[in-house]
């Protein structure tokens, strides 16, 4: 189990985050809602360590992680697909995997098993990154994190900018990658997507757990109100 | 025109010991996007090291490099986790602010260490060996210290393009935080990269040293070389740096030819000319 315990995140002067909860449990899918700027990403940053915070603030099966860096996170199994991607242009599609494969963990997801599964990617992986379209770049992104084998993923925005296809197949890989066991952390800003792909949400506004609850039964009019906080 | 075809040979070896001064430039400014105006006074630093090294133990320089190299890797190591990483990434006046003044502190060591004399490295008869070659005589060690380079050149070349350090390096030089969240703890691995260059910087140092005499206040001169190498090639391309390196190298020795001491200003001339015609540089970032 992974938690947050009413975490306060700064960056430099500026607060984003007031005294925030958060937790999810192996195998569990978790969407995050919330307008622009409430600290969706502050708060996944927060738990892989790019955002600092005080020890206790962090908690992985029972033991105090916060205040560590992002590799050591990746190292217990957690990793992040940053929002906008965040390909490294300078490699190739292979070598973005390859980077990944070798500083993370071992595990089910290995390269041949991606190419396997996406034959399009086998097809462009000797391209640079920056030369594919957002889909691809999207299902690359994801794959990066995924040859680490985590066992929490968290996707910030996955589905953003790109056309309704590419979403379909984005959302094919993460419930290929759910089969598997892996705990997902869903950002989104397509509420009802987020609501369908999830057990549970949290509803975040100005740094702060604003609703949360089991997916299925969020009511809309309630998840409206906290979502714009009107 | 054997005496010019001489002087290009001669400026082609000189010009790939500047090279090998400019590597280490280009890598830190390609990597952490910093530029070490230290540069030249390490490897003032390294001949000193070398130097000590040679009179300690009684041996040659060549031989002394097998505990120059380890220690200037080191010190680069320790240079850049206590302090080269408190400015990486904080813009491009701080990293020159701090290497400036570390180059007048190492500067000031030197000269309080070592005194103010000039010093050089002796490696015997090797210094004066030659042979001939069609009637042009070649320099057994200029021969040597471009094998040398061309070697470095291309070992760092292949690690950057094809194995994991260089895939942790252009990671780390696009997007070091992102660079992170693959693993890639970016800090420790600028670490590892000065540690590289000043190892580099020690073998440079020794070739240097045997065929031109150096003194604590070298420093400036040596990263000046460096840095026309680095600029002229075209920021952040290796063999872009050997090309620069060579051109200043050979631009030198041609300039020496119409009158000693006109030498470094042939190669500030040339690469000044060579700068208003290509500001980007001779070649472009194409290579990774
Ligand atoms: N690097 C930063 N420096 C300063 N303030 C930041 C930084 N990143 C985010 N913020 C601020 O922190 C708050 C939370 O930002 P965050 O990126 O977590 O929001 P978000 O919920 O992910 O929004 P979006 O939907 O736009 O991605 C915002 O007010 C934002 O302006
Ligand atoms: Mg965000």
């Amino acid at each position: 189990m992974l938690s947050i315990e009413s975490v306060d995140a700064y960056y430099g002067l500026f607060q984003a985050l007031f005294g925030l909860s958060f937790s999810i449990s192996p195998g569990e899918t978790v969407a995050l809602i919330g307008s622009n700027g409430a600290g969706k990403s502050t708060l996944l940053k927060t738990i892989v360590g790019a955002v600092r915070v005080r020890r206790d603030g962090v908690r992985l099966d029972g033991r105090d992680v916060g205040g560590d860096t992002e590799p050591q996170q990746l190292a217990r199994g957690i990793a992040l697909v940053p929002e906008g991607r965040r390909l490294f242009g300078s490699l190739t599609v292979l070598e973005n995997l390859q980077l990944a494969a070798r500083n993370g963990r071992a595990g089910p997801w290995t390269i041949p098993r991606l190419m396997q599964e996406f034959p399009v990617m086998k097809e462009f992986q000797h391209r640079p990154s920056t030369a594919l379209s957002g889909g691809q770049q999207q299902l690359v992104a994801i794959s990066r994190a995924l040859v680490c084998n985590p066992n929490y993923l968290l996707c910030d925005e996955i589905s953003l900018g790109l056309s309704p296809l590419a979403v379909n197949d984005v959302y094919g890989l993460l419930s290929r990658a759910r089969g598997d066991g892996l705990a997902v952390v869903l950002v989104e800003q397509n509420v009802t997507r987020a609501l369908a792909e999830s057990g549970r949400f949290y509803c975040i506004q100005k740094g702060r757990v604003a609703l949360s609850g089991k997916s299925a039964d969020a009511d809309h009019a309630a998840v409206a109100q906290a979502y714009f906080g009107m | 025109m054997l005496i010019a075809l001489e002087t290009l040979i001669g400026g082609l070896m000189l010009g790939a010991l500047y090279a090998l001064f400019g590597l280490g430039l280009s890598l830190s400014l390609g990597v952490m996007r910093m530029i070490n105006i230290a540069h030249g006074d390490l490897i003032v630093l390294g001949a000193y090291l070398c130097s000590v090294v040679m009179q300690m133990f009684g041996i040659g320089p060549f031989l002394s490099l097998m505990l120059v190299v380890p220690l200037m890797f080191v010190i680069g190591m320790l240079l850049q986790s206590l302090l080269l990483n408190r400015v990486v990434g904080q813009g491009t006046l701080s990293p020159l602010l701090l290497t400036f003044g570390l180059s007048i502190v190492l500067q000031n060591f030197l000269q309080e260490t070592f005194s103010a004399d000039t010093r050089s490295l002796q490696a015997g008869d090797i210094a004066l060996r030659g042979f001939d070659l069609g009637g042009v005589s070649i320099g057994l060690l200029p021969l040597l210290s471009t094998v040398v380079s061309v070697i470095i050149f291309a070992g760092t070349s292949w690690l950057i393009n094809g194995s994991h350090l260089g895939r942790q390096a252009r990671a780390v030089a696009d997007d070091p935080a992102t660079a992170r969240l693959v693993g890639v703890d970016d800090r420790n691995f600028y670490a590892l990269i000065t540690g590289f260059i000043l190892a580099v910087i020690a073998m440079a140092a020794v070739l240097y040293g045997i065929r031109t005499p150096f003194a604590p206040t070298s420093g400036p001169e040596r990263l000046l070389y460096s840095f026309e190498a680095v600029v002229l090639g075209g920021l952040g391309n290796i063999w872009g740096t050997f090309i620069g390196g060579v051109v200043i190298g050979v631009a030198q020795l041609f300039g020496a030819k119409i009158s000693s001491g006109l030498g470094p200003f042939f190669g500030h001339l040339v690469f000044l000319v060579a700068l208003l015609a290509r500001p980007e540089g001779l070649f472009r970032r194409i290579q990774r």
